[in-house]
C-alpha cells in the first residue's frame, strides 16, 4: 500500500493543462459495497473470486441463460485457464454449484 | 503486485469479513438498464458524476445515456470507465513519469511528460467506444460486461502522433507491431498483463495518438491520466490508458489479450448464427456504423404534433453520409439535418421535425456512412458480444 497520503477529492483545478508541474496525485476508490449472496459455500466463492475481482462482476451476469449451470462452469473455467486463478480442483463445482443456484 | 491481503486492504473489503459492507454507502439511486438483471447503483467516484456502476474492482463505469442528448462532445466527468484488471496505479507523480520506447529501434528513448509535451502537439475529435458496448441487449445472452448503450464517448483529445515519437527512436526494419502497455497490472502474476498491438504502419499513420489531453484538460485519473493511446476509429480496447510502455517488434504479437481476448467472427458480418462458435476469428478492429435518439427514450409519453427528434450519428472514421428517421416502424424513412461536423471520427449530431398523431410510435434512427455502409434491421450476433450496431428503435406514445 503506497504510503502517500490519499486525497479523497482531487480538485480539477490541479489538472489545469497550464499547470504542468502538478505535483503527485493520489486516486482513492469509493469503498467497495457489493457483496457474495449468501447461499451454500458462498464463503468458497468468496476466498476464490475475490482477490481479482468485485462482487458485482458476478451480480451483474444475465440470469435468463439456457443453463447456468453450463454458464457458470464456462466462467469459473475462464477464470482459471485464461486468468491463471489458484482455485483448487476440489472447489470447482462448490463454486459453481453456489453461483447456479445463488445468480 | 499486490498480496492478496494488501489486496484486501485496498479495496476496504474489511466489511465482508462481516458479511455486509455498508450497502449502497454510495449508491445515490439505481437506475435499470432495459434487459433482464438490468439494474445497478448510481455511484459517485473522484472526478465523476454520478455514473452506473458496472463493477467496482476493478472499476467499470457507464455514461447514463441522457449525457448524449447535451451535446456532441461527452464531458471527461461523465465519460465511461472500463479495466480488465484490479492493480491500477493509484498514485502517480507526473514528473516522475516516464514513457519507455524500446524494441526494434536504433535509439530506445524514455521520455519525461514534460518532453511529451514539449513536442508539437496535434488535436482530434474521437469517438472511444467499448467493443462490449451493448451487450446487454445480445439475445442470446453472452457473459461479460452487461453494459446498456453508455460505453461510449466522444472528446477532443490532445497530444502528439505516435508517429513523431516512433520516428525519434527510428523503427527498425522488419518490425511488424508495435505493442502497448499501461501502468495498470493484474493482481496475479499468472493473470496476462493488459497489453495491446497494432501494425507498425497502423502505428505510423499519423492519426494514432498519445493523448495527455481531454477536452481541454488533463486526462481524468480514471480515463488514462498521465498519457494514453488513442486510435481514432478503432475499438477502445486499444486505447490503452496510464501508457508507459511501448515495444517494437519484428513478430505478430502473441499476448492474450490479442491472440485470444478481443475476437471477432471472421465473416463478413463478423456474426455467426445466434449460439454458435465462429470457424475462425480476428482481432476486433474498426468501429462500425451505429445512431442513436438521444431526445427521447423508449417508453416515454409525448405531445401529439410537432416534435424536434435529435440525436447522435459515429462511425469508425470514413464520416457519417446520411442518417435517416422512421415514425412507422421502418416503412417510410426521411433523411435528417445533419450537425456540425467535428471530425469523421466524431460524433455527429442530427436532428428532425416530425409530425406525431395521438397514439404510439416506432421510431428507428439508421445511418450510413460515406463508403455506403449502415446498419442492420436485424441484430446481429457474435459469442463475446462485441459490436452491436442494430438499427434502434424507440416506442413513443402520443397522448
Amino acid at each position: 500500500m503506497p504510503k502517500l497520503a490519499r486525497l479523497a477529492l482531487i480538485p480539477a483545478v490541479a489538472f489545469g493543462l497550464a499547470a504542468a508541474k502538478a505535483g503527485p496525485i493520489s486516486y482513492t476508490l469509493p469503498e467497495e459495497t457489493a457483496a457474495f449472496k449468501p447461499g451454500p459455500n458462498v464463503e468458497v466463492a468468496q476466498n476464490n473470486c475475490t482477490a481479482c475481482h468485485s462482487a458485482d462482476y458476478i451480480n451483474a451476469q444475465p440470469r435468463n441463460v439456457k443453463s447456468k449451470k453450463d454458464f457458470w462452469l464456462a466462467e469459473v473455467t475462464k477464470m482459471i485457464k485464461t486468468y491463471g486463478a489458484p482455485i483448487d480442483e476440489a472447489d470447482v463445482p462448490k463454486i459453481v454449484d453456489y453461483l447456479a443456484a445463488t445468480y | 503486485m499486490l498480496d492478496r491481503r494488501e489486496l484486501m486492504k485496498r479495496a476496504g473489503m474489511t466489511a465482508l469479513a462481516t458479511g455486509f459492507g455498508s450497502a449502497r454507502a454510495f449508491a445515490l439511486e439505481t437506475v435499470t438498464l432495459p434487459f433482464d438483471n438490468g439494474e445497478r447503483p448510481l455511484v459517485n467516484y473522484p472526478q465523476k458524476r454520478p455514473m452506473i456502476g458496472q463493477t467496482s474492482r476493478p472499476p467499470q463505469l457507464e455514461t447514463p445515456f441522457r449525457i448524449f442528448n447535451e451535446g456532441p462532445i461527452t464531458p471527461n466527468n461523465a465519460f465511461f470507465v472500463r479495466y480488465h484488471l484490479s492493480d491500477l496505479p493509484f498514485d502517480i507523480d507526473p514528473d516522475k513519469f516516464t514513457l519507455e520506447v524500446k524494441g526494434k529501434v536504433d535509439h530506445p528513448l524514455k521520455l519525461s511528460l514534460q518532453e511529451i509535451r514539449k513536442l508539437k502537439a496535434v488535436e482530434l475529435v474521437a469517438v472511444n467506444q467499448c467493443s462490449g458496448n451493448s451487450r446487454g441487449f445480445f439475445n442470446p445472452r453472452v457473459a461479460g460486461g452487461q453494459l446498456g448503450n453508455g460505453a461510449m464517448g466522444n472528446a477532443r483529445w490532445r497530444g502528439v502522433p505516435l508517429k513523431t515519437v516512433l520516428d525519434m527512436a527510428g523503427v527498425q526494419t522488419g518490425a511488424k507491431q508495435v505493442t502497448f502497455n499501461g501502468m495498470d497490472g493484474p493482481v496475479s502474476d499468472r493473470t496476462p498483463d493488459f497489453v495491446k498491438a497494432l501494425d507498425v504502419d497502423h502505428a505510423r499513420d499519423g492519426e494514432v495518438m498519445l493523448a495527455y489531453g481531454m477536452n481541454g484538460e488533463e486526462l481524468p485519473f480514471l480515463n488514462g491520466f498521465p498519457l494514453r493511446l488513442v486510435v481514432p476509429g478503432y475499438y477502445g480496447t486499444y486505447w490503452v490508458k496510464h501508457l508507459n510502455e511501448i515495444t517494437v517488434i519484428d513478430t505478430v504479437f502473441d499476448g492474450f489479450w490479442m491472440k485470444s481476448a478481443y475476437r471477432i467472427p471472421d465473416t463478413p458480418c463478423n456474426c455467426v448464427e445466434p449460439g454458435t462458435t465462429p470457424a475462425a476469428t480476428i482481432p476486433i478492429n474498426r468501429v462500425n456504423v451505429r445512431s442513436f435518439i438521444t431526445s427521447v427514450s423508449d417508453g416515454t409519453k409525448v405531445k401529439p404534433g410537432r416534435i424536434r427528434l435529435k440525436g447522435i450519428a459515429f462511425d469508425g472514421g470514413k464520416g457519417i453520409k446520411e442518417v435517416a428517421v422512421s415514425t412507422d416502424g421502418g416503412k417510410n424513412w426521411t433523411p435528417a439535418k445533419l450537425g456540425r461536423d467535428l471530425g469523421k471520427y466524431s460524433f455527429r449530431e442530427w436532428s428532425l421535425a416530425v409530425n406525431l398523431a395521438a397514439g404510439t410510435h416506432e421510431l428507428k434512427v439508421r445511418a450510413t456512412n460515406n463508403a455506403g455502409d449502415t446498419q442492420p434491421a436485424e441484430a446481429r450476433w457474435n459469442p463475446a458480444g462485441y459490436m452491436r450496431n442494430v438499427i434502434e428503435t424507440v416506442r413513443v406514445t402520443a397522448a
